[in-house]
């Protein structure tokens, strides 16, 4: 199998052994079990929003973490208020898509530069940590909920069944459902990249200039991916409330935000699979820091940050990826060797 | 009649001092930051942890019976300052060029630093009374502290205009800034630039930290309620370093402080972030890479 058609195939083998495990796991496993491999799926499907949005389409967006938590807590606002969950589900996703084309509208309309970017988003992300937190009284509330400050909001419903408000969704159900967006958002992100769309996408990356000179137009199309990503993020948010039945503030928080960064520096820029390898073992390396407490999380964290940066700058996969084909021609070379000689015999 | 005009008067006093206030504590936990990005480009995401590491270099000899203005006007800024040079020299320079990446690893840094003060010194806030009283404007009473801020920020604005106006090194620094690579070209030795500066930077950050202390106290993570505010001044007020700075502090602090006048702090904030976004759409390379192109 050569490494062309290995990227058609390996997706479609990705998404059937995610299936595959969300019906067959919960037969194998204790419940808690499920539910640790839930908040690591939950991440992944962040992980992969900015996967898209910075891997593939070069926007350095170092505030997912607003998305994530924009969409958790309109979830579970208008869940508390409305008391069923199709309807707050919609609204999630919405809302931080809303939220990400105003300001997406400003940054890509504005020009504004890469850095400049970046810290921006950190700020809004930021700016809602401090707003919500501050968010404690009782005259702070939407509808019947209180936000909470920085005590959050304890005690989400579950998702149910759309129309029933009493089939509600138990830890397997909410394992399983994690798993099934997760390989969903996974193969949807592999259609789009490969689609028309993604290949501007992408190109926009490799050179901005050249792509708007061949028409089209870059701010468009970063506002769509921005807009994109901010739903996924928004997912996201949303199974990360219903994993805990809790959201808080901490969502918006700095140190979250960074470890999106780290997910994808680890797993590499560019990738899918990497980013979601990337928030599941910084995801496992950070529940054991923090139950063993060997070492503060934070230094780990930033240790592993600096490393990859200085010295793995593109990550894990696109590294693993270059020694599977360093391999492939040593054996390809050497099978050709072979061949020559035995002409040569005959 | 003649008391309520006093009254008015008092509450004007006081709203200006304040507003002023705002401005000059912006435009101090700023500088560093901004210097270091008029210089090199790079947003030093580890600022708001140059900021703690002043303020506890400025509390915690105080335990041991040294002068607070001692360790807050000399320890503060000389010890931040050696340790970004330390910085630039391990983290900074191998990534030279590189800006995302320089900014991530400043990034990696901020949390490492923040992981080992929480380990080393712990949890709990540490503080300083503030020097000085108060003093009374009619009905209000104003912390004398309050004046201190504002003049030790303007002191640093001028300072900083003097050094890169009329000193050999500023002027190395200046052309430097304007083009590395022609610098280079006539002979300077660019890397020691961008290490004085950073050192310079890290420097002030360390002093502004440090003065901020006994008003606000000091935690670990006392860095991250500052740097939104820091980021957003210098992100809007582009690579002019002390126009940048001192017109967006301007604008920014006169804002928020007049919408925390008016609602909340956070509030204020919010209304901060909203006009730069805004701000960016109309002036992408920030306010002074519109009209103060070739100034300081």
């Amino acid at each position: 199998m050569t490494l062309g058609n290995m990227n058609k195939v390996g997706p479609a083998a990705v998404a059937l052994c995610g299936l595959a495990l969300a019906f067959a796991l919960p037969n194998f496993v204790e419940v808690f079990v499920l539910v640790d491999l839930t908040a690591y799926i939950v991440m992944a499907i962040l992980a992969l929003s900015l996967a898209l949005v910075w891997g593939y389409a070069g926007i350095l967006c170092f505030g997912q973490s607003a998305f994530f938590g924009i969409g958790g807590y309109a979830y579970v606002l208008a869940a508390m208020n409305l008391g069923e969950s199709t309807v707050p589900l919609l609204i999630g996703v919405a809302l931080p898509m809303i939220f990400a084309a105003v300001l997406g509208y400003f940054l890509f309309y504005g020009r504004v530069g890469d850095i400049y970017l970046g810290v921006i988003t950190l700020c809004v992300s930021l700016i809602f940590y401090n707003l919500v937190n501050s968010m404690s009284g009782t005259e702070y509330k939407i509808g019947s909920v209180p936000i909470g400050g920085h005590n959050g909001i304890p005690g989400v419903p579950p998702i149910n069944l759309p129309g029933h408000p009493a089939l509600q969704l138990g830890y397997q159900g909410t394992f399983q459902l994690s798993l099934i967006v997760l390989v969903f958002v996974y193969v949807g992100l592999h259609l789009l990249l490969a689609s028309k769309f993604g290949r501007v996408v992408i190109s926009i990356r490799h050179n901005e200039l050249r792509t708007e000179l061949l028409g089209y137009d870059a701010r468009l199309y970063k506002l769509i991916v921005f807009v994109i990503g901010a739903g996924i993020a928004g997912i996201a948010g949303i199974l990360f409330a219903n994993w805990g039945s809790f959201i808080g503030p901490t969502v918006f928080s700095i140190l979250f935000s960074a470890q999106i960064i780290i997910w994808i520096m680890v797993g590499g820029l560019g990738t899918l699979l990497g980013a979601m390898g990337g928030a599941f073992v910084i995801q496992w390396l950070n529940t054991l820091l923090g139950t063993t407490k060997i070492a503060d999380p934070n230094i780990v964290l930033g240790a592993i940050f600096i490393v990859f940066v200085l010295l793995v700058p593109r990550g894990v996969q696109p590294k693993l990826l270059d020694f599977i084909r360093l391999l492939a021609r040593r054996t390809v070379d050497r099978d050709g060797e072979a061949s020559v000689t035995n002409h040569g015999k005959m | 009649m003649q008391g309520g005009v006093a009254h008015v008067m008092d509450f004007v006093a006081t709203v200006v001092i304040e507003v002023l206030y705002a401005i000059a504590s912006l435009a101090l936990i700023s500088i560093g930051l901004a210097i270091i990005f008029g210089m090199m480009r790079v947003i030093n995401f580890a600022h708001g942890e140059f900021l703690m590491l002043g303020g506890y270099a400025a509390v915690l000899p105080t335990h041991i019976g040294i002068n607070l203005w001692f360790s807050m006007l000399v320890i503060a800024p000389v010890s931040v300052g050696l340790f970004g040079i330390f910085i630039e020299r391990l983290i900074i320079r191998p990534l030279y060029g590189r800006i995302v990446e320089t900014v991530l690893a400043t990034w990696g840094l901020s949390l490492l630093l923040i992981g080992v003060v929480s380990s080393v010194i712990g949890f709990y806030q540490e503080g300083a009374a503030p020097p000085f009283g108060s003093v009374q404007v009619g009905a209000y009473h104003i912390s004398i502290y309050t004046f201190f801020v504002i003049a030790v920020t303007a002191a640093i604005l001028v300072g900083v205009y003097l050094f890169l106006k009329f000193t050999h090194y500023g002027l190395i620094a200046q052309g430097t800034m304007q083009n590395a690579a022609m610098a280079s070209a006539l002979g300077v030795n660019v890397d020691r630039v961008y290490a004085v500066t950073f050192g310079l930077g890290a420097a002030l950050s360390g002093l502004a930290g440090a003065i901020l202390a006994p008003i606000s106290g000091i935690t670990p993570i006392t860095g991250i309620t500052y740097i939104a505010k820091a980021f957003i001044v210098v992100v809007a007020g582009g690579v002019t370093v002390l126009a940048g700075t001192t017109v967006a502090a301007g604008l920014f602090g006169s804002i928020s402080q007049l919408v925390t006048f008016a609602t909340t702090p956070i509030i204020g904030e919010v209304a901060l972030l909203a006009t730069a976004i805004v701000l960016l759409r109309l002036l992408p390379q920030g306010i002074t890479g519109r009209f103060f192109r070739s100034g300081l």
